[in-house]
């Protein structure tokens, strides 16, 4: 995972990669947390682009992350999920929670 | 009902062997042809089975899982999932949606349901302080999927 905060947006961009399971997803879970509660960003940015399988461990991920980011007045945006990840996304209601987006915004820096 | 493949194998209830069920799964699929949303689906469906054996079955403690898969005739995909782990008491709470045992590692409570969903049937047989069996099947519909019964 690349994690990258730009200080003038208050983004948290996080480039996730790889397989998303229960063994993969609680070092994920540490270093997002670690940048989430260094910068308190106003959006987390969650790209999905590199990410080849994600089960339920995914979707309390970013549960786990909304329920952190709330109380500040964060929000999280979902980017580019393949389809079966996006299946898992809308099965789980996540787009209740966060945006689903397909395009890389021009706010976003990589 | 006629077998027309099988695979078993048993592993410790390790997190690092969820990924090698569904590379197993993968593998034994291959002849089937299964399309991307049927390979995808089959192999969330191992892994949140998996990973219930090894947080709720055992709860971190050591144990084996076993798992068995069959290509059933129809192109009917078997998969059968087993622990000696702690049992679920009460079958239905478990699989109501949100439900979970354990929300301080984050766990969504969503595995049965991925589970029901991704799946044709799910049957849950469960003992406490015995263990689990998950069983579940999927046909393959195939890549022409608008003649589904085909």
């Amino acid at each position: 995972m690349k994690l990258h905060y730009d200080t003038e947006t208050e983004q948290l961009f996080a480039l996730l990669d790889g397989e998303i399971d229960h063994h993969t997803s609680g070092r994920v879970r540490a270093e997002l947390d670690a940048a989430v509660y260094a910068h308190t960003p106003r959006t987390l940015i969650l790209d999905f682009q590199d990410v080849t399988f994600m089960d339920s461990s995914g979707i309390g991920l970013i549960m786990g992350r909304y329920k952190i980011l709330r109380p500040l007045g964060g929000e999280i945006i979902l980017l580019r999920p393949a389809p079966h990840i996006k299946r898992i996304l809308r099965l789980a209601g996540m787009e209740r929670l966060a945006t689903i987006r397909q395009e890389v915004g021009k706010e976003v820096v990589q | 009902m006629k077998i027309l493949n099988e695979f078993r194998c048993s592993f410790p209830a390790d997190s690092a062997n969820e990924g090698l069920a569904r590379a197993t799964l993968s593998a034994f699929l291959i002849p089937a042809d299964p399309t991307a949303q049927e390979l995808a689906d089959l192999r969330t469906v191992i892994s949140e089975a998996v990973t219930n054996a090894i947080v709720h079955g055992y709860r971190g403690r050591e144990g084996v899982v076993s798992v068995c898969l069959r290509m059933l005739p129809d192109r009917v995909v078997y998969l059968r999932v087993s622990d000696k782990g702690c049992g679920i008491p009460d079958v239905s709470k478990a699989m109501e949606p949100l439900y979970t045992t354990a929300p301080e590692e984050d766990r969504a409570g969503l595995g049965f349901a991925i589970m029901q969903t991704f799946t044709d049937s799910l049957q849950v047989r469960s003992i406490p302080d015995h263990g689990t069996t998950l069983t579940m099947r999927r046909k393959l519909r195939g890549h022409d999927s608008g003649n589904a019964d085909g």
